[in-house]
């Protein structure tokens, strides 16, 4: 292997983790964008997709790709519940006890997950469409490395589109402003946050599943690193910024693959990386890379 | 008259409660049953459930088994043996699979004087200054000299790359022990050309590959958890790394055939027991008994729970004491003990001196390849 493309290598291998943060990412920094709300059970919906999309494929006669797409759909779904639950008795209440509500939150599906999938990993269903290795020069690629980007890239000009073009998502932006004024001009906020919280959810199961087809092993506390990882790349970016989401995942996979890569000796320090990205980032420029300044109206 | 009732009422329990513990004999059970090493410590507890089912009184007096999940987890491993001591009562031990875990419980164990039995932890630091700790398993210094001996011998592998897990003692342990063994056999200093280490709980693996596929090893030694190995080997394969892997005990759970799939293939690790070879009167007891129960073959780390629980009431028995000091001495005296995993004697550390088994990933199973006895 030449010089170049084992640095190739690790770019692509970089590009791979730093799109799947990406990914992940976007679902959390848009529910803080639209709710200023840190939904910490992201990493733990997450999860839950993953494991729907096991359950779905491994016992029911579906084909794969439509597992796929139900289980995000299902996700969703329990993203709503979550909500109702956890965070509307909440409303209105110091955004600090919300916080904490999401904590419990992510604990109790942490636990959940444990009694009802039991503590034992299990290996995720690669559709062998994903599986494929694709070799250029000395490079090797695997096929869902070129998946993780494309989706992640949809995803975001989709969503994009949506909440500048659509009425909803101009309800969601209203939102984001001010909730009174919002329900003022009519808008229906019970609606416009289950909308959010759903396409949240949906995200994170998305992006599991991109998870499980890349990393195959599925435990109830597998969404806790990368939901935090995650949530780094959205403040790196600036927090409630999907543009800047997708820039902090891919600086956060490329920073990791490089530090492994390059300082072979520091790579037990590699999720102290991301930590320390993190405080940095706050130190130096808490509205992240690409948030707009916050000018608190009173 | 109210306070009188409850006050007998109170005594009336008390006396109950001590009257209980003098006939059931309590063992505790530390074990991860979640967390990233939760198939080993399942596999280990199953082999101990067996065994008090064949075996479930000493003395004539009842066993009762408590059992405590720590979580794979260095923490609640110190919690979990601290609860078992203080609130269980109970008169000995068993645990852990991880060395990690046991080593975090090692002190504890020692300070209370309750006298421990590993199954599964290999790492030498387990026992070592620490009369109170004894193990039915091999060392890693012989483990790693035994896959040293097969990359040498049987791959004629001249170079190799270790990628270890720098959060697992056991990991770093038999690493090292592999690279002396591997220097001393080939006679080359520069014969292990990369070291790359990880995180338990790492996912991603590329990095680490990468530069070891820069290198091109005849081998790569990567003993870890099995579902981080089975995981880097997925992506080895996917880098075009097509050398050998070989690891250690850990590799043997059915996680590490569903998760590694057909990359695994070919894997070949050492471990302490096969179905498929038994090697005393008691392994042929155990496997009928294990078949019987949950209707499969068994592993290493179910007969190695079966030995660590069998050994215990054997030596009660023959002390005609379940006091703990009595235990202890009991247990530093063991020898020629027939186990299911082989005949024990433990040495001056509390250390079973036992043959090693290498076993292979052929056809999504694990194939029996050869027997190593201790040198």
């Amino acid at each position: 292997m030449g010089d170049v493309s084992i640095f190739l290598q690790h770019m692509t291998n970089g590009v791979s983790l730093g799109s799947l943060y990406a990914l992940i990412a976007i679902g959390y920094t848009m529910v803080y964008g639209i709710l200023r709300l840190i939904n910490f059970a992201h990493g733990d919906i997450f999860m839950l997709g993953v494991y729907l999309t096991y359950y779905g494929v491994t016992y029911t006669s579906l084909p794969w790709w439509l597992v796929f797409l139900l289980a995000p759909l299902l996700t969703g779904i329990i993203g709503i519940l979550l909500e109702r639950v956890a965070y509307k008795p909440l409303r209105g209440s110091a955004r600090i006890t919300i916080l904490i509500s999401a904590i419990g939150a992510s604990f109790l599906l942490q636990n959940l997950g444990i009694v009802i999938f039991g503590g034992r990993p299990r290996a995720f269903p690669v559709p062998q469409m994903l599986n494929h290795v694709v070799r250029v020069g000395g490079v090797s690629i695997n096929f869902v490395t070129f998946i993780i980007p494309a989706v992640t890239i949809l995803l975001l000009l989709g969503l994009t589109y949506f909440t500048t073009k659509t009425k909803t998502g101009l309800a969601m932006r209203a939102l984001s402003k001010d909730y009174e004024t919002a329900s003022l001009m009519g808008i229906d906020i019970n609606r416009i946050i289950s909308i959010t919280f759903f396409m949240g959810s949906f995200l994170a199961a998305i992006g599991g599943i991109l998870w499980g087809s890349r990393y195959p092993q599925l435990m109830p506390l597998m969404g806790s690193m990368p939901g935090l990882k995650s949530f780094i790349a959205a403040v790196v970016g600036g927090i409630g910024n999907i543009t800047g989401a997708v820039i902090g995942g891919f600086i956060l996979g490329l920073g990791e693959i490089m530090l492994v890569a390059f300082l072979p000796r520091l790579s037990g320090y590699r999720d102290a990386f991301a930590f320390v990205l993190l405080i940095i980032i706050l130190l130096v420029k808490p509205s992240g890379l690409m948030g707009d300044k916050v000018t608190e109206k009173v | 008259m109210k306070r009188i009732a409850g006050l007998l009422l109170l005594v009336f329990v008390l006396a109950m409660g001590a009257s209980a513990s003098a006939e059931v004999i309590k063992i505790g059970v530390f074990e991860p049953m979640t967390g990233p090493n939760a198939a080993g410590g399942e596999m280990t507890v199953e082999g101990i459930e067996l065994a008090l089912e064949l075996r479930g009184e000493v003395l004539g007096r009842k066993v009762e088994i408590i059992v405590v999940d720590n979580k794979s987890d260095k923490v609640e491993a110190a919690n979990a043996v601290s609860r078992l001591i203080e609130r269980e009562n109970v008169v000995a031990i068993i645990g852990s699979y991880g060395s990690s875990l046991s080593m975090a419980a090692g002190d504890i164990v020692n300070k209370a004087k309750v006298p421990t039995v590993g199954c599964s932890p290999t790492n030498p630091l387990v026992t070592l200054n620490n009369p109170y700790y004894f193990r039915v398993c091999f060392i890693d210094p012989f483990q790693g000299t035994v896959m040293a001996n097969y990359a040498v011998n049987e791959l004629g592998a001249k170079t190799a790359a270790i990628i270890q897990d720098v959060t697992q003692d056991y990991s770093v342990g038999l690493s090292k022990y592999f690279v002396d063994a591997f220097r001393e056999l080939t006679g080359d200093r520069n014969s292990i050309v990369e070291m790359s280490s990880y995180n338990t709980g790492d996912q991603d693996f590329t990095a680490q590959l990468t530069n070891v596929k820069n290198k091109m090893p005849d081998v790569v030694f990567a003993p870890g958890n099995y579902g981080e190995s089975a995981l880097l080997i997925r992506q080895a394969r996917e880098l075009g790394i097509d050398v050998p892997f070989l690891g250690g005990d850990t590799w043997e759970a059915p996680e590490f055939l569903t998760i590694g799939g057909v990359a695994v293939e070919g894997a070949v690790f050492s471990t302490h027991f096969t179905a498929e070879a038994p090697v005393t009167e008691e392994s042929e007891v155990f496997l009928a008994a294990y078949r019987e129960k949950f209707g499969r073959e068994a592993n290493a780390f179910a007969a190695l729970g079966y030995d660590a629980y069998m050994l215990i009431l054997d030596v009660i028995e023959k002390a005609g004491s379940a006091d703990s000091q009595a235990i202890r001495d009991g247990l530093a005296a063991t020898e020629g003990f027939v186990g299911a995993t082989g005949v024990i004697t433990l040495d001056e550390n509390g250390d079973a001196v036992k043959s090693a088994v290498i076993n292979q990933v052929d056809d999504g199973k694990f194939i029996y390849l050869t027997t190593v006895e201790p040198f």
